[in-house]
């Protein structure tokens, strides 16, 4: 894959995509002429082409039904793409066989709209669940995990400021708790690209805005690369160096965050 | 006081659905169905009055229960119940392994689900009677032969509800822990089961109850338990004795069925 069609940075809203190498820099995450179809009439992801590099920080907005989630679901196959190339972190994601995936996987940390914790779980077992994919079966439960890992386990809780909770049931968290344990799960993993998806879409707006300053804080001082998905365009006027806005399920634009005129955006949240 | 409003709307939608002619045909068939089996069952109440004399007389003999025996009758009891456990323990552990077996997006691959499918109707529909006698002409006489009914007939009912209880939990922590790198181990062991536990606990109580119940006529055929001690004391006419066993049934399964909905309702 020696280029990626690739809106340039700062080019004008619905510009046509001019292509671009990417040799340099690597990028971490190049998303080529990525298509999703289910069923032969819904085609949610039309040709999607993307690259992000080291450290970015990219938001992706778009209305509902535009394919920011599916989109993101390809990049780590939780949906397989019809079409197209994804390559994470050297490793083309889309033609790699289970174990390869699941070493990617392993270097990709994914937080839903939902949490997903374990219910019944503590949040102790929950966050040393992000080390599964190196230790194996036996990080199950805190219960069973080395000293090593409840310590580190511990440490990613402190992060995001729940150590005191660790013992807890999942199920006993507020909403932005929840999502803050998700993301301690996901630095459990080590994370050097983080995919999240509306991560604050299921929070109110004082818990959103608490759990995005948190969220964006540590993946900066991680220097992890982050592509998030939004509605809120604060969060990404905030939190992205990057906006790259879908319709359609095509790319519309692909922007410096400065350069993204967030007033006039009315047309990519027309029906 | 508000006027009444308009009623003008359309008309309202007929109470009933008319049946198609379909619909009609296998409910006059049911009908037809459940007449004949009436027939044959023979029923009778001028049987069922002129047996009568014979009711009475017989728990005018059981009365009052016998009380020689208790100790002897409280150890085999206790014997029964011990049993009904390991067989429910033994079908509880292996019906684990077999429900992920069985369990759609878990299962490795479709013959496996659909040969575990097929054994945990196997095991569900054959009665505990005959696993007990193939068990018993298989190894003896005894308690042996009655835990192995246990577990399998355990297993067939276990079996089916875990499997659908793994079915049935939120799929997001699977995908959680999926997406982090883990292997299906992994996510069977981290996410499915912790998420089905209370219905699976609720099982397991269930077939208990069910075990203990089960365990009581197991000793008919000669597959350990109280059965056997029930048997003999009826086919000897000594109902006094009968019947005090009949109460220590009643108190052993009443009481199982006690303790278990206290656990359902503190675990789950």
């Amino acid at each position: 894959m020696a280029h990626l069609a690739h809106q340039p940075v700062g080019g004008a809203v619905d510009a046509p995509p001019t292509v671009i190498p990417l040799a340099s820099p690597t990028p971490v995450l190049a998303v080529d002429a990525l298509c999703k179809r289910f069923g032969p009439d819904l085609e949610v992801l039309s040709a999607v082409t993307l690259s992000v590099s080291r450290g970015e920080s990219v938001a992706v907005i778009g209305a509902n039904g535009s394919g920011k989630s599916t989109l993101l679901r390809c990049c780590v196959r939780l949906i397989e793409p019809s079409a197209g190339r994804v390559r994470i972190l050297d490793t083309d994601v889309t033609a790699a066989r289970r174990r390869v995936l699941r070493r990617v996987r392993q270097r990709v940390g994914f937080v839903f709209q939902r949490h997903n914790l374990v219910p019944r779980l503590s949040v102790l077992s929950n966050v040393i669940h992000g080390a599964m994919g190196r230790t194996g079966a036996l990080a199950w439960h805190q219960g069973a995990a080395s000293p090593a890992m409840r310590g580190e386990a511990m440490h990613c809780l402190e992060r995001v400021g729940l150590a005191e909770l660790a013992r807890r049931r999942a199920d006993q968290l507020s909403g932005g708790q929840s999502q803050r344990v998700a993301i301690a799960r996901a630095l459990m993993q080590r994370p050097e690209v983080v995919l999240a998806d509306e991560p604050v879409a299921s929070l109110d707006p004082s818990a959103g805005a608490e759990v995005m300053d948190l969220f964006a804080r540590l993946m900066r001082d991680e220097a992890v690369t982050v592509v998030f998905t939004t509605h809120n365009l604060e969060h990404a006027r905030q939190h992205a160096g990057r906006v790259v806005a879908l319709r359609g399920g095509r790319v519309s634009f692909d922007l410096e965050t400065a350069r993204v005129p967030f007033d006039a955006l009315g047309d990519l949240y027309a029906r | 006081m508000r006027a009444e409003p308009a009623r003008s709307g359309p008309p309202a939608p007929g109470r009933f659905v008319r049946p198609s002619a379909l619909s009609f045909a296998l409910w006059v068939g049911a009908a037809a169905l459940l007449l004949w089996s009436l027939q044959t069952a023979e029923l009778s109440l001028s049987r069922l009055v002129n047996g009568l004399p014979q009711m009475a007389r017989l728990l005018g003999e059981m009365m009052p229960p016998a009380t020689s025996r208790l100790e002897n009758i409280a150890e085999t009891l206790l014997d029964t119940f011990r049993m009904a456990l390991v067989g429910t323990l033994f079908g509880v552990l292996l019906s684990l392994p077999l429900a992920v077996a069985a369990a759609r997006g878990l299962s490795p691959a479709r013959p496996v689900y659909y040969l575990a499918r097929a054994l945990i109707t196997f095991f569900r529909t054959v009665p505990d009677l005959v696993w007990a006698i193939f068990f018993v002409v298989t190894v003896g006489l005894g308690p042996f032969a009655g835990v192995l009914t246990l577990t399998v007939d355990t297993m067939g009912y276990c079996g089916r509800f875990f499997a659908e209880a793994m079915e049935e939990v939120d799929t997001g922590p699977q995908e959680a822990l999926r997406t982090a790198g883990s292997g299906r181990a992994g996510v069977i062991i981290g996410a499915v089961i912790p998420s089905a536990l209370p219905s699976m606990i609720a099982s397991s109580l269930f077939a208990l109850e069910q075990a203990t119940r089960s365990s009581v006529i197991l000793g008919l055929v000669g597959a350990g338990g109280i059965g056997i001690e029930l048997k003999a004391s009826m086919d000897m006419f000594e109902y006094d004795q009968a019947a005090t066993i009949i109460i220590a049934i009643f108190i052993l399964v009443a009481g199982v069925e006690r303790v278990s909905s206290a656990l359902r309702a503190r675990l789950i």
